[in-house]
C-alpha cells in the first residue's frame, strides 16, 4: 500500500485537516473502565500501602504517623525472619527445577508423534484444576494413611508424617509447586521450541552432535531468552507462595507457625477485627521491593551470563 | 527431516506415560474416594484404586454439609462477571491505546504498565480495608471488583489491536463510520484470538483465586468455591470422602471448559508469554 496520505486513520485533524476520526472526548470514555478500575483498585491502594506502612493504623483505627518504627519492629520480628527465610528457601528450591524439568517435558512432548496432544493437553489438567484443588488432594495424598503411605507401606517403608514436620511440610509443598508448574510452563516453552529453526538441530546432527550435545549446544542458545522468562516468572511467583502453603500446613503455618511464608504473615496480621493494618503494609512493602530487587536479580544474573 | 527410531519411539511412550501418571494419577485417586461408600475402608495396604462399590452419596453429603452448590454458584457468578468486565473493559482501553491518537496516551499506557508491576499480594490488606471503607466487603462485588479490567489484559488487546492493518478501518472512516462503529464491527470481530484467550484467563483466573475471597468474604453464605472448599477441608478432614468429592464439583467444570476450548488456551498461553 503506496499511500501518501491517511497511513492512520487517526491522524490528528488539526494536521490532516480532512477526516475527523473521533470526538476529542471518546479517547477517554473508552479508557474510562480500565483506568479507573486500575487506578482505584491497584494503583491507589499502592500508595495508601505505601502510607499506611509508616502508621500504626489497625483495622477499625486509622492510626497516626510512625515514622520507621514498623521497617524496625520488623528486623526483631521472629516471625518475620521465619517467613523471610521460608519464602527465599522457596524460591532456591523452586525456580532451577521449574527451569529445567518443564523444558525436558516440552521436549518430550515436542516432536510429532501419534496422541502426543492427547498427552499435552491431559498434562495441563493441574493447572486447570484450581491450586486450592490441588493442594486438598495433595493433602490427602501425603495423609498419614493417604496413598503415598499407603504405597510406602506396601513397599515396607514408611509410614512418613509428611503433614507433621517443619521441613517435610514445606518441602511438601515446593514440590506441589514444581509439579504444577511443569506443564504450565511447558506450553510457554512448547510455543518457544516453535520457533526455533529446524536447520539448527539437522546441521549439529550432520556434524556429529548428539542428542545430549545438541540440547547443550543448539536448543539452550535459542531458548535462552525464554528460560529467562521462566526463570523470572516462576521466581516471583515462588517468593510470593502463598495457597500451597496455607491448605497443607493449615492457617497458622504448620508446627508453630514454622511453614509461615511471608504472604500468609501479611495476610494473618493484616486482617481479621484487630488486623495491625500499619505493621501489614509495612510487610507488604518489603514482599513489593523485595519482588522488584528478585527480578532485577534474575535479569542482571542473565546478562553476565550473556557477556560471559 | 530426522527419523524418529523404534527405540527412541517407544522410550518416548514410556516417558510420556509415567508423566501421565504423575500429572493425572492424583485426581483419579481423587474421583475414586470420592466415589466410595463410606463402609469401605479407604486406609487399605495396598491403596484400592477402584471403588467396590460405587456410590454417589459423599456428593449428596458434602451438599449436606455445607451448600456446596451455592458455592459453585457464587464462584460462577464471579467468574461470569469478571470475564464479562474484562472483555469489555480491557477492549475498550487496548483499542483507545492502539488505535486512537490523544493527548495523555502514553501517560494512560504507562498506568497500565505500573499497575501490572504492582504484586496483587502487597495490595490486598489496602484492598481489604478499601472495601470495608466502601461497606462491600463481604459481598460478591468486592471479590469481582479489583481485578475487573486486568492491566494485563489491556496491554494484551492493545498489541492484538495494534498488529491490525490499518486500510480497513481507513476505509471505514472514509464511509463515514464513527469510532464506536468502527471498534464493534471492524477492529472487535478481528481480534476474536485474543479475547477468547482473555475471556478463558479471566473466567480460570476468578474460578481459582484464593486469597482475595479469603480475606474479603466472611460470611460463609458469600462463600466462594475455593474459600468453601478450605472450610470444609478445616471442619471434615476426618472424612476425605466427602472433601474429595467436594473437590470434584470444583474441578469437574473447568476440565469440561478446558477439554472444549484447548485449541484457544495452548494459543493464549503461548501469545501471553511472548508479548505479556
Amino acid at each position: 500500500m503506496q499511500r501518501a496520505a491517511g497511513r492512520t486513520p487517526e491522524r490528528p485533524t488539526a494536521r490532516a485537516g480532512r477526516v475527523r476520526t473521533h470526538r476529542a472526548a471518546s479517547p477517554w470514555l473508552f479508557l474510562l473502565p480500565g483506568l479507573g478500575v486500575v487506578a482505584a483498585f491497584v494503583l491507589y491502594p499502592f500508595l495508601s500501602t505505601v502510607h499506611k506502612a509508616f502508621t500504626d493504623a489497625r483495622t477499625l483505627t486509622p492510626g497516626t504517623w510512625v515514622g520507621l518504627r514498623n521497617f524496625r519492629d520488623m528486623l526483631d520480628d521472629e516471625q518475620f525472619r521465619v517467613a523471610l527465610r521460608n519464602s527465599v528457601l522457596y524460591v532456591v528450591a523452586v525456580v532451577p527445577l521449574t527451569v529445567l524439568l518443564p523444558l525436558l517435558l516440552a521436549l518430550l512432548v515436542h516432536k510429532k508423534l501419534p496422541g502426543v496432544t492427547f498427552f499435552r493437553s491431559a498434562f495441563y489438567t493441574p493447572v486447570v484444576a484450581s491450586v486450592v484443588v490441588v493442594s486438598l488432594i495433595w493433602g490427602w495424598m501425603l495423609d498419614d494413611r493417604g496413598l503415598v503411605n499407603g504405597i510406602l507401606r506396601f513397599l515396607g517403608a514408611g509410614p512418613v508424617a509428611f503433614l507433621g514436620d517443619q521441613w517435610l511440610l514445606l518441602f511438601s509443598a515446593m514440590a506441589l509447586t514444581v509439579w504444577r508448574g511443569l506443564s504450565y510452563y511447558m506450553i510457554i516453552y512448547l510455543a518457544a521450541l516453535a520457533n526455533v529453526p529446524r536447520e539448527l538441530h539437522e546441521a549439529a546432527a550432520v556434524d556429529g552432535a548428539g542428542p545430549l550435545r545438541r540440547f547443550v549446544s543448539v536448543t539452550v542458545p535459542a531458548l535462552r531468552s525464554t528460560m529467562v522468562l521462566v526463570g523470572a516468572l516462576s521466581s516471583v511467583a515462588a517468593f510470593k507462595v502463598f495457597s500451597e502453603v496455607y491448605l497443607l500446613a493449615g492457617p497458622t503455618g504448620g508446627p508453630a507457625g514454622q511453614d509461615t511464608t511471608l504472604v500468609m504473615l501479611v495476610q494473618r496480621t493484616g486482617t481479621g477485627l484487630n488486623g495491625r493494618v500499619g505493621y501489614a503494609s509495612a510487610l507488604s512493602l518489603a514482599v513489593f521491593v523485595l519482588t522488584l530487587l528478585l527480578m532485577l536479580l534474575v535479569l542482571r544474573a542473565d546478562r553476565k551470563e550473556a557477556d560471559g | 527431516m530426522t527419523r524418529t527410531s523404534g527405540g527412541e519411539k517407544a522410550l518416548r511412550y514410556l516417558l510420556m506415560l509415567a508423566v501421565l501418571a504423575v500429572s493425572v494419577g492424583p485426581f483419579l485417586w481423587q474421583l475414586s474416594t470420592s466415589l466410595k461408600s463410606t463402609t469401605e475402608d479407604i486406609y487399605t495396604y495396598p491403596p484400592g484404586l477402584l471403588p467396590e462399590h460405587p456410590t454417589l452419596d459423599n456428593y449428596q453429603g458434602v451438599a449436606d454439609i455445607v451448600p456446596v452448590w451455592d458455592y459453585a454458584l457464587n464462584s460462577l457468578k464471579v467468574a461470569a462477571a469478571n470475564v464479562v468486565t474484562n472483555l469489555a473493559g480491557a477492549s475498550m482501553a487496548g483499542y483507545a491505546l492502539a488505535r486512537l491518537r490523544f493527548r495523555g496516551r502514553k501517560a494512560a499506557g504507562l498506568a497500565f504498565v505500573a499497575a501490572l508491576l504492582v504484586p496483587l499480594e502487597s495490595v490486598v490488606i489496602a484492598q481489604f480495608t478499601m472495601m470495608r471503607d466502601l461497606q462491600l466487603n463481604n459481598t460478591l462485588t468486592a471479590v469481582v471488583l479489583p481485578g475487573a479490567v486486568g492491566a494485563l489484559n489491556v496491554l494484551l488487546m492493545r498489541n492484538a489491536f495494534a498488529n491490525l492493518p490499518y486500510e480497513v478501518e481507513e476505509a471505514a472512516v472514509i464511509d463515514g463510520a464513527n469510532v464506536w462503529q468502527r471498534f464493534t464491527r471492524i477492529a472487535l470481530p478481528s481480534v476474536r484470538g485474543t479475547l477468547a484467550a482473555v475471556a478463558i484467563f479471566a473466567f480460570m483466573g476468578a474460578w481459582d483465586d484464593f486469597l482475595w475471597p479469603l480475606i474479603v468474604l466472611s460470611d460463609p453464605d458469600r462463600f466462594t468455591l475455593t474459600v468453601g472448599l478450605n472450610f470444609l477441608h478445616g471442619t471434615f478432614q476426618q472424612n476425605p470422602r466427602l472433601v474429595a468429592a467436594g473437590t470434584v464439583i470444583a474441578v469437574a467444570p473447568l476440565l469440561v471448559m478446558f477439554a472444549c476450548l484447548q485449541r484457544y488456551f495452548f494459543r493464549g498461553v503461548g501469545e501471553g508469554a511472548v508479548k505479556g
